[in-house]
């Protein structure tokens, strides 16, 4: 079996990272902003990159679905092992469930999605302003639990690399890549 | 007293005198538009109107009709917009709390659609609309249907930083929805 992730696998990773550490604080930002041109412009962009991630995450479930990813390490304990599955796991549920929860909650405040401004999102929900602002309260504390994964996430991928000193983190990054 | 207010309208529109006189139904009727926002259709409605319309459905080129309408009651979908809105660089409620409409020309462009000229008020600007309006008559009622387009930055409608029509549009859809009952 192979220990290195596809060139595909690898960009889909790091595409989508970029775009969630784009759309995160401007996420924080934007809501704190005084009603204006530029907050109705962030939020736009903010829209944009939710439903970008959504399309690679969909591709990144494609290629998840046709490959096998390399296996953790058979040093790692089982715990470890597991709790890696586990995040790994909800961090593919939270880029669909995260641009979704987005998405309907445009809908319920009344402002529909288009995509680069050109490409329409039907509206699920009808104008609805209390489901909009339980949307909100939703997108928000799935974000957060994101955040926290993420810091378990690239904790561990850190002390894969500097502490275990395997290949864990290099196969995903493989500039870092130690040769033998 | 309802008599003093007919006579008061067949002063104020002696044309209509021939016309059948009509009542507005709030309850079903609406005025709506529609902003483009990032290039995004979003709605929003004026909740509170009133409508003195005298229209014979046998000779509507003789209807009048002016509609008042109580921008403060306008819903765009939240209170922070509606702050912002009702504010100086939008509609300035506290200065200018009524928009009005007063028709002039109605022409017949085609069976049940006509076209109605006329005045449209807001903060003050006073600029010459037409509008094309359906005319359908439901058994005791009258349903009038319509929608115009308007330039919000004619009528001073979003200033200051809000002038950027690549955020907000400058043209707003309007659409007007009205039941009036027969006299």
């Amino acid at each position: 079996m192979t220990n290195r992730y596809t060139p595909a696998a690898i960009s889909l990773h790091w595409i989508i990272a970029l775009l969630i550490f784009a759309a995160f604080p401007l996420g924080i930002y934007m809501h704190e902003l005084p009603l204006s041109p530029t907050k109705l412009k962030l939020y736009s962009y903010h829209k944009w990159i939710g439903v970008t991630v959504f399309m690679f995450a969909v591709l990144r479930l494609y290629w998840r679905a046709t490959h096998v990813p390399p296996a953790l390490p058979d040093k790692m304990p089982g715990w470890e092992k597991f709790a890696a599955h586990a995040t790994h796991f909800a961090l593919y549920a939270l880029i669909f469930i995260i641009p979704i929860s987005g998405w309907l909650m445009s809908s319920a405040k009344g402002f529909q999605t288009v995509w680069f401004g050109v490409l329409p999102l039907p509206d699920l929900l009808d104008k609805d302003k209390e489901l909009g602002d339980l949307l909100l309260q939703v997108h928000k504390l799935l974000n957060f639990a994101m955040a926290g994964l993420l810091l378990g996430h690239v904790g561990a991928a850190l002390k894969h690399h500097f502490i275990e000193r395997d290949d864990i983190l290099a196969r995903m990054l493989p500039f870092l890549r130690r040769e033998p | 007293m309802r008599s003093l207010c007919l006579l008061a309208l067949m002063f104020v529109f002696p044309a209509a005198q021939a016309a059948e006189f009509a009542v507005l139904r709030p309850q079903q009727s609406s005025l709506v538009f529609v902003s483009r926002q990032m290039g995004v259709e979003v709605d929003g409605e004026f909740k509170r109107f009133k409508a003195v319309i005298a229209v014979d459905p046998a000779k509507p080129e003789n209807g009048k009709a002016r509609i008042d309408i109580d921008i403060a009651s306008i819903d765009v979908g939240g209170t922070e917009a509606y702050d912002e809105v009702t504010g100086k660089s939008w509609f300035d409620t506290a200065s200018y709390p009524v928009a009005s409409f007063v028709s002039g020309k109605v022409t017949r462009i085609a069976p049940g659609r006509y076209e109605v000229a006329g005045k449209m008020t807001i903060r003050n600007v006073t600029r010459e609309i037409t509008a094309p309006f359906t005319l359908q008559q439901k058994a005791d009622v009258l349903v009038i249907d319509g929608v115009f387009p308007l330039k919000r930055l004619e009528y001073g409608i979003g200033s200051g930083i809000w002038r950027d029509t690549d955020t907000v549009a400058d043209e707003v859809q309007v659409r007007f929805h009205l039941t009036v009952a027969a006299k």
